[in-house]
C-alpha cells in the first residue's frame, strides 16, 4: 500500500479541477456547467481524503470535512435544478445568455 | 512498479479520461453518462485510499442521486439526442490556454512544496464507529454542530426546490379555468370534426 507518493494524487485532482474549469469555461448550457461544478467539488474531496490520510493518519478531520462537502453539493444541485427548470419554464431555453433577467 | 501502483494510475486515468468526455461531448445526455463513469472512479479512488465509508457515501449521494437528478432534468427541459452547439474557437483555444497555464501553475507549486515523500508510519483506519462517535460529539473536536446546521440546510433546501419548482397560478386563469371545460355547441361540434379528420389522417 501507498508507495505511491502524496504529489501524484495532488496532481490528479488538480488535473480534475481544470478539466471542471475547462467545461465551466466552454460551455454555454446550466446543466453542463452544473456538471463542470460537481467535477471541481469533486477535486477537493479527494484532497482533503489524501490529506487526511498521508499527513495526519491519527485524525479523521479531512473524512468530515468530504462528507459535509458531499452533503453540500447535493444540496445544491437539487437547488440549481429546480432554477433551471423554473427558467426553462418561462424562457423555454436553459443557455447562460437568456438568464440575463434572472436578476429578480 | 506494485500492484497498488498500477492499481492507482488505472483508476486516475479511467477517471480523467471520462471527465474529459463528459466535458468535450455534444450530446448532452452522453456527458451525464461520462460524468456518472468518472463520479464511480472517484469512488474506486476513494476505496484505493481504504475510506470505504466515504466511497459508499459518494457512490451513495453522487451516482443514485445527483446524477440521476441531472438525467431527470436533462429529460425535462431538452429534446433527447439533440447535439449541443459547438463552442467558438476562439472561447476553446483561450480557455484551453487558461486552463494549462493554470494546470502548470499549480503543478508547479505542489512540486516544490516538498511534501513528505515518505508514507505515515501510522496506518489510517477509518472505522464507521469512530466517524459516527466523532460526529456527533459535543466535546472538543466533535463535530455536532455543523452536523446540526447540515441537516438545516438540507431542510432548507428541500423547502426552497419546493417553492421554486411549483408552477404558481396565475391570477387571471384561476378564475377563466372553471369555465373552459363546457364548451359550446359550436365548439363541440368543431372538435368532433377534428378528432374526425384526425382519425382519418390517421388511418390514411
Amino acid at each position: 500500500m501507498s508507495t505511491v507518493p502524496l504529489t501524484h494524487i495532488l496532481f490528479v485532482s488538480t488535473a480534475l479541477f481544470f478539466i471542471g474549469m475547462y467545461g465551466l469555461f466552454t460551455r454555454r448550457n446550466l446543466i453542463t456547467m452544473l456538471m463542470s461544478i460537481e467535477l471541481i467539488l469533486n477535486s477537493v474531496n479527494i484532497n482533503f481524503v489524501a490529506f487526511n490520510k498521508y499527513l495526519y493518519p491519527d485524525k479523521l478531520n479531512g473524512v468530515f470535512f468530504s462528507l459535509f462537502i458531499i452533503t453540500v453539493a447535493a444540496a445544491e444541485a437539487a437547488v440549481a435544478i429546480a432554477i433551471i427548470i423554473n427558467l426553462y419554464r418561462s424562457h423555454r431555453s436553459i443557455d447562460v445568455e437568456g438568464t440575463e433577467e434572472m436578476r429578480f | 512498479m506494485s500492484a497498488t501502483q498500477f492499481i492507482f494510475y488505472l483508476i486516475s486515468a479511467f477517471v480523467l479520461g471520462t471527465a474529459v468526455l463528459a466535458v468535450t461531448t455534444r450530446k448532452i445526455f452522453r456527458s451525464a453518462i461520462w460524468l456518472l463513469f468518472s463520479l464511480v472512479g472517484v469512488a474506486g479512488l476513494y476505496f484505493w485510499m481504504q475510506v470505504e465509508f466515504v466511497a459508499a457515501v459518494q457512490i451513495i449521494v453522487y451516482v443514485g442521486g445527483v446524477v440521476v437528478l441531472i438525467i431527470f432534468s436533462i429529460f425535462l427541459t431538452h429534446h433527447s439526442g439533440g447535439e449541443l452547439p459547438r463552442p467558438p474557437l476562439k472561447r476553446t483555444i483561450f480557455s484551453m490556454l487558461a486552463v494549462l497555464f493554470g494546470f502548470a501553475f499549480s503543478y508547479n507549486l505542489i512540486a516544490e512544496y516538498g511534501f513528505p515523500t515518505t508514507v505515515a508510519e501510522k496506518p489510517f483506519v477509518v472505522s464507521v464507529s469512530d466517524i459516527g462517535e466523532q460526529m456527533l460529539d459535543t466535546r472538543q473536536y466533535g463535530y455536532v454542530l455543523p452536523f446540526e446546521v447540515v441537516s438545516m440546510l438540507l431542510l432548507a433546501a428541500m423547502i426552497g426546490c419546493i417553492v421554486i419548482a411549483m408552477r404558481s397560478i396565475p391570477q387571471g386563469k384561476a378564475i377563466q379555468k372553471p369555465a373552459t371545460p363546457m364548451p359550446a355547441n359550436g365548439g363541440n361540434i368543431h372538435s368532433v370534426v377534428e378528432t374526425k379528420e384526425s382519425m382519418e389522417e390517421k388511418t390514411t
